[in-house]
């Protein structure tokens, strides 16, 4: 017989709705949105039933950028002010683009910071703010097709992205009006797609080749526990680079000049793509290229012909897999299975060749290119307390060693790659010269040894040291990375307790304040106005507080004596009184009290949470023999 | 300010103070804390207690890392007994060991140039790690036995084994380097 359950009036919030949350994958050719509906995950289609959405966005005089199919049609007609892969561009400088080489067809500017700008007709734009855009087509898709507001979202991004452009990752969801709620690897998203947390046990490889990343990650499977051992990967290589080998032996055959235009090159890399394309199916195919002048040229490209071309890049996935392995102490044999990820392994030569490595047959039955959104809607439904007594858990690690830069410019590390997150370490600095009152730090990653080899990630400027003679301070500096891989950092003086204010250049980062002077710009332009906004984010924050601390008092009330209660529930009645009223500010202040008011209560339900951890192992403790335990 | 202050990693792990440790038994403990304690446990909570989770999971995975591992178990029950490790006042070294070291690592030097690498690679980190377990065994000994003698003895077999690790790091490093 089944009861119904019944709560107390008054005690209970509404009974649990069903909230969404969708999951993103923002691609470095297409992007997709998928949403958990009647418990299966699926990726949404557009209006005219396409669930990819070509991650290229067109920028025009006037007027809101054209994003996806539409953008992806004029491309070659209108190549600066329509941007392609911007994925490619996430964190990185201007450097990094110049090694790209002419493979991208716009017109970089320097900004105030390393990171890069383009022009296009509507301005100077920043990768994030671009990338933003196509989060912002994709929420308005699930808007439309779910029928219900969506504010949070877990976003994938390669396992192998460095702390710079999961940072630009996490502030174009903002940029869009998105809480990311977790940035998922797109391996481990993959993972929970297969389902593969329902296996007992397992060791399986992911192997992620999409348009402009590359991916291998080593996960261990216990009984719903994904533990990720080991990563490694490209985050410059991809079918993007595929396309333009072919473009270049094209180029080559038909004997057009490097310096073509644009427009020129825009065709030629369509063309190598869709020649690529046709070749999984078939051996050989006719290529017609048309020249800048009108006149064509004929010709045809092999099976045989694209394997030349393309081994070379399909080796360097391979050399990653080796590293992958060797970290995590497991040979091929060790494997219990392959899944492929990303568009490029559709390629039957990459799955011939990553076949031959791991000595398997590797599984593909879920589209690869749906894969990590729906594994990434998945997690998402979980996260937003969907699924409350879900038993998955997944343990990710950083994918790159983090390090500082010392007398030298060496780089001595701090915490070495595939380390699991989140994670925490402090280092002792002291000073070198009598009354210094300022350090300066710069935070690396990469795994050389050398600073100009590693990846520059931010200088934090140390102020308000208290004079001192020359090593009598120490300066504890504390990073920690975060569930999301990303870092943060802060110091204090050891001595005297100081707190030292950290002044934060995220070297390829935006600041907060540019950040927030583009939302203010994005709002002028969509007609609102700013303070509304603000106000909205803060009942938005107010929202989720209440519920927060609402669904803690019903589940760990007993924690709490009758006045530690009331005062809790007295900040919460504050709170309510004021969110539904259009003082920002005042709303901001209840937030800050009622979480003020938490602490303890937080506190106290942490240990409760370690106490029922340890509870079915407690035993073993009084089992130990006296002498084995020294005091 | 952390919700278990106080508890060192043994005592977070609900584990006797003690080199012995039975290592299925510490995974599974960590992931039974992992369940509890992890940021994805928290998504919608609160910012106090997403913080807290932060905090305690990086100390959760802290502590096993440690654990886990023999040498830095070692070290780290040394730091209770209030032996520091980092401290150069006493460098002198067992000689015998010294010279073992210099000579596997003449050996390295030797494979990079050498026919097959991958094979005398492979020989090296087998007999580093034969050399790993007899001072693990040693260590547990000199660990159990808690005298002042003892620890000192300790002392010095973790330092030796932080040089083998360190070998077998650069080990490692050199099949990376050669793509064995």
């Amino acid at each position: 017989m089944t009861l119904f359950q019944i709560s107390e009036p008054g005690q209970t919030p509404a009974p649990h709705e069903r909230r969404y949350a969708v999951g993103i994958d923002l691609g470095t050719t297409n992007s997709l949105v998928a949403c958990v509906r009647r418990s299966a995950a699926e990726t949404l289609p557009d209006e005219s039933g396409r669930h990819l959405l070509p991650s290229v966005v067109r920028y025009l005089a006037k007027g809101e950028p054209v994003v996806g199919h539409e953008a992806m049609a004029v491309a070659h007609e209108d190549p600066l002010n329509t941007i392609a892969s911007v994925k490619r561009l996430m964190g990185r400088g201007i450097e990094d683009v110049r090694r790209l080489g002419k493979s991208l067809p716009y017109e970089f500017i320097r900004g105030d910071s390393a990171m890069l700008r383009l022009r296009t007709a509507a301005g100077e734009r920043s990768p994030v703010q671009i990338s933003s855009e196509i989060l912002k087509k994709l929420k308005a898709r699930a808007v439309k097709s779910l029928d219900v507001e969506i504010a949070d979202a877990v976003i994938t991004v390669p396992a192998y992205f460095d702390d710079a452009q999961r940072q630009a990752t996490k502030d174009a969801a903002r940029l869009a009006g998105l809480n990311v709620l977790r940035l998922l690897n797109e391996p481990t998203a993959a993972a929970i797609a297969y389902g593969l947390d329902r296996n007992p046990q397992g060791v399986y490889a992911i192997y992620d080749l999409g348009g402009g990343t590359f991916d291998i990650s080593l996960l261990r499977l216990n009984h719903g526990v994904f533990e990720v051992m080991a990563t490694a990967g490209d985050s410059a290589l991809g079918g993007d680079d595929m396309d333009h080998a072919i473009a270049g032996w094209i180029m080559q055959q038909a004997s057009i000049a490097d310096d073509s235009d644009h427009k020129q090159m825009r065709r030629l890399l369509r063309d190598a793509r869709a020649a690529k394309e046709a070749l999984t199916q078939d051996k050989r195919v006719p290529l017609n290229i048309v020249h800048g002048n009108g006149e064509s040229w004929q010709g045809e490209l092999s099976r045989d012909q694209l394997h030349t071309l393309i081994d070379p890049l399909i080796e360097r996935t391979i050399s990653p897999s080796r590293r992958a392995l060797r970290d995590a102490g497991i040979t091929p044999r060790d494997i219990n299975g392959v899944v492929m990820v990303g568009g490029a392994t559709r390629i039957p030569r990459v799955r011939e060749k990553v076949s031959y490595f791991f000595g398997r047959e590797p599984l593909a039955d879920i589209d690869p290119d749906k894969v990590v959104a729906i594994g990434a809607a998945l997690q998402a439904d979980i996260l937003i307390g969907n699924k409350r007594d879900e038993e998955m858990l997944l343990l990710d690690v950083i994918p790159l060693s983090l390090g500082l830069e010392i007398m030298g410019g060496m780089v001595e590390k701090i915490i070495p790659r595939n380390t699991t997150i989140p994670v925490a370490k402090s280092q002792d600095f002291t000073t070198y010269k009598d009354g210094q009152t300022a350090l300066l730090i710069h935070v690396l990653q990469g795994e050389r040894e050398l600073v100009s080899d590693c990846r520059s990630l931010a200088r934090f400027e140390l102020r308000g040291i208290p004079p001192m003679t020359a090593g009598a301070a120490r300066i504890r500096v504390s990073f920690q990375i975060d569930a999301d891989g990303l870092l943060s950092v802060s110091a204090r003086e050891q001595t005297t307790g100081v707190e030292s204010s950290v002044v934060v250049k995220p070297s390829y980062g935006l600041t907060d304040a540019e950040i927030e002077r583009m939302l203010r710009e994005s709002t002028a332009h969509a007609g609102a106005d700013d303070v509304t906004r603000k106000l909205r984010e803060q009942q938005v924050d107010a929202d989720r507080l209440i519920e927060a601390v609402r669904g803690a008092l019903n589940v760990d009330g007993a924690l709490l004596n009758a006045s530690e209660r009331a005062e809790i529930e007295s900040s919460l009645t504050d709170l309510q009184a004021v969110r539904g009223g259009n003082d920002g500010a005042r709303i901001k202040r209840a937030i800050k009290k009622l979480d003020a008011a938490t602490q303890t209560f937080a506190q106290r339900r942490m240990d409760e949470n370690i106490r029922k951890a340890m509870a079915g192992h407690r035993l073993e403790e009084f089992d130990v023999p006296r002498d084995k335990s020294p005091s | 300010m952390h919700a278990a202050p106080g508890k060192n990693h043994f005592e977070l792990f609900g584990l006797p103070v003690s080199f012995d440790i039975d290592a299925d038994d510490l995974t599974s403990r960590y992931r039974e804390l992992q369940r509890r304690v992890h940021p994805d446990k928290f998504a919608n909570a609160s910012d106090q207690e997403r913080r807290l989770s932060l905090q305690m999971t990086a100390m959760v995975n802290e502590a096993y890392l440690t654990l886990k591992d023999p040498v830095r178990r070692g070290r780290y029950l040394l730091s209770l007994r209030g032996v520091d490790m980092d401290e150069e006042t006493d460098t002198a070294m067992d000689p015998a060991f010294l010279m073992e070291q210099m000579e596997l690592r003449e050996n390295l030097e030797k494979i990079r140039q050498a026919d097959n690498p991958g094979r005398r690679l492979a020989e090296l980190a087998n007999r580093i790690g034969q050399c790993m377990q007899e001072k693990i065994g040693q260590l547990r000994l000199a660990l159990n036995r808690n005298s002042a003698e003892e620890t000192k003895h300790a002392r010095n077999l973790v330092r030796e084994m932080q040089f083998l690790q360190k070998m077998h790091h650069e080990i490692d490093n050199l099949e990376e380097e050669l793509a064995i």
